[in-house]
């Protein structure tokens, strides 16, 4: 049985080896799938610090993913159209930036996050999911009946947004931009499941009288975590918008919080690079499943059930032996 | 001596049932004081009232001169309240050791770092290590929770407490499934740290009880019936009467 590291390894190479080697071959519709799954892999990081670490079932986290796409969206449709966003009382223009549009998209999802973990960390077990998927419809229903970015038609972005120094309408180098945010993103929620907070949140999600008696407030520490997450689905949201370059009511949808999810939990609920692993088998089971079938999602169901039945470490459970995540 | 705990009034009903009916007791500095009572007296409910998960209908808590009945448990713990519960709760994903650090790291306080690993933090690792030390745990620090049997779960309970530094414990029933080799360690371990911090201690094994405390209170129903040293208990006909049986061979 091989090793966690060396599987994570293998995982990340793979990840960068197979849209480079596309690359070559000039096949650009694979390095576009491949940036599919790093960007839908980076929301799987995203959920995995609240749902893997803290334990947090959330079924809203398309609420955190669409506020940034939507943050992209807003910004850079006012950038093409030339209309600022508000003269009064001072100017906001759009941007095409995306280094701005991230810090947009990662602060207005951490603001949602702590306004809907604030109300819903009150609660837990079904009542948690249910007021989460709650807060999400709310705004997927807002953003429908919000005419003046799109309603349910969404916003069409034309060219893709700017990142110094990079041609991102090349395949290509937009792949390297995600997969490099994607990596990033991974280390730092490997320093944080390591860290002191770390372990609080995942003490907490395993006997939270224990963190009582410690003296740390299990509320806190939720909360905390839980806008972490919201504010990486929120950069994941932006990057998913630039790599359609469209933006629609869907992404806020609780199927999209579902999908997330499932990445996750094909994965393995709790481990690195388990959204990773999880979406890249989304991603190939859609293409190729999807080309054959238009109701491919019964053989999701299936492997998601044979996964939860038989493998509860998810696919990388399966392939370390090992039941439990963290050491 | 001074009063560490001073509980004035306590009580509490669930519905009909008076859990707790007007208690009042101390803990002094360098005592036991041991909590006996039948099963259903409401030990475990007064002991929650006083570690802060329970909040009394009426009645005070002071913890070291401050009024703490309205703070909540992780705050009491924060003063340095520290407790032992009847059953275990410990992280049981995370090592022995993993679980002490967090009990050290409770008592620290600064738990929002982000960067640097907890397991490689010395102060916290050497509290750690040293309560494990104490408890006849480090051989085992590297295991699982999950994989360490029921006695010692119970040691680390004990553990984790003392990497909290605390002022005061509460320790309810720390001897429960020890066996008698275990149980007579430990009350050789208690009765040099009360010196540290004081210790009230619930608890059914009567010869641990009757050795260990200093003083020790008898809770019938809710009530108090009698508070004195071991050998004023032996002889109270209350408590003969209510607890012990009218024929009962006391220690």
């Amino acid at each position: 049985m091989i090793r966690e590291k060396h599987l994570n390894s293998l995982i990340w190479l793979g990840m960068l080896l197979i849209p480079l080697a596309a690359w070559q071959m000039d096949q650009p519709y694979t390095i576009t799938l491949a940036t599919k799954i790093c960007v839908l892999a980076l929301a799987g990081v995203g959920l995995n610090i609240a749902l893997g670490l803290g334990g947090m079932i959330s079924l809203g986290h398309a609420a955190f993913f669409g506020i940034g796409g939507y943050a992209m969206g807003i910004l850079a449709s006012h950038a093409q159209s030339y209309a600022p966003i508000m003269e009064h009382p001072f100017l906001i223009e759009g941007t095409k930036s995306m280094l701005v549009i991230w810090i947009f998209a990662v602060v207005m999802s951490g603001l949602a996050a702590l306004a809907i973990g604030a109300l819903s960390l009150r609660t837990n077990g079904a009542y948690f999911i249910m007021i989460t998927l709650a807060f999400g419809q709310m705004l997927y229903f807002f953003a429908i009946s919000w005419p003046a970015y799109g309603g349910e038609d969404g916003l069409s972005i034309y060219v893709r947004n700017d990142f110094p120094g990079l041609n991102t309408l090349m395949p290509v180098q937009f792949f390297a931009l995600c997969f490099g945010l994607l990596t990033l993103v991974i280390f730092l929620s490997s320093r944080l499941q390591n860290s002191r907070f770390g372990m609080a949140l995942q003490a907490t999600r395993q006997n939270e009288n224990r963190t009582r008696a410690i003296g740390l407030t299990p509320y806190k520490i939720r909360l905390i975590a839980f806008v972490i997450s919201g504010m990486i689905c929120g950069l994941a949201g932006a990057l998913s918008a630039d790599l359609n370059r469209f933006v629609s009511p869907t992404m806020l949808s609780w199927h999209t919080s579902g999908e997330i999810m499932i990445f996750v939990i094909l994965g393995g609920t709790g481990r690195l690079f388990a959204p990773l692993i999880g979406a890249a088998i989304y991603i190939m089971l859609e293409h190729f499943l999807g080309g054959i079938s238009d109701y491919w999602q019964i053989f999701l169901g299936l492997l998601l059930l044979m996964v939860v039945l038989f493998a509860p470490g998810g696919v990388i459970g399966l392939l370390t032996r090992r039941e439990a995540a963290h050491d | 001596m001074t009063d560490i705990l001073d509980i004035r009034g306590i009580s509490k009903s669930f519905g009909a049932l008076q859990a707790s009916d007007d208690i009042s007791l101390s803990l002094k500095a360098g005592e036991i004081h041991a909590l006996i009572g039948p099963n259903g007296a409401g030990k475990s409910t007064l002991i929650n009232q006083i570690a802060g998960g329970l909040k009394p209908d009426s009645g005070t808590v002071n913890f070291n001169g401050q009024n703490i009945t309205t703070l909540a448990a992780p705050a009491r713990a924060r003063l340095g309240l520290a407790r032992t519960f009847q059953i275990s709760q410990l992280a049981s994903e995370m090592t022995v050791l993993q679980n002490a650090v967090f009990g050290a790291l409770g008592a620290d306080g600064r738990v929002s770092r982000f960067w640097q690993p907890v397991m490689k933090d010395k102060a916290l690792l050497e509290a750690a290590n040293s309560a494990l030390n104490r408890v006849g745990l480090s051989h085992r620090s590297r295991e699982r929770v999950s994989e360490i049997s029921h006695g010692e779960r119970r040691q680390l309970e004990v553990a984790v407490a003392l990497s909290q530094h605390p002022k005061a414990f509460l320790m309810d029933e720390p001897m429960a499934g020890l066996g008698h080799g275990g149980s007579e360690r430990l009350t050789g371990f208690l009765r040099e740290l009360k010196h540290e911090a004081p210790i009230l201690l619930v608890e059914h094994d009567m010869d641990a009880v009757f050795a260990l405390a200093d003083r020790i209170s008898v809770l019938v129903y809710g009530k108090i019936i009698a508070t004195g040293t071991a050998d004023e208990i032996r002889s109270n006909p209350l408590v003969r009467e209510a607890y012990l049986g009218e024929e009962g061979d006391v220690a």
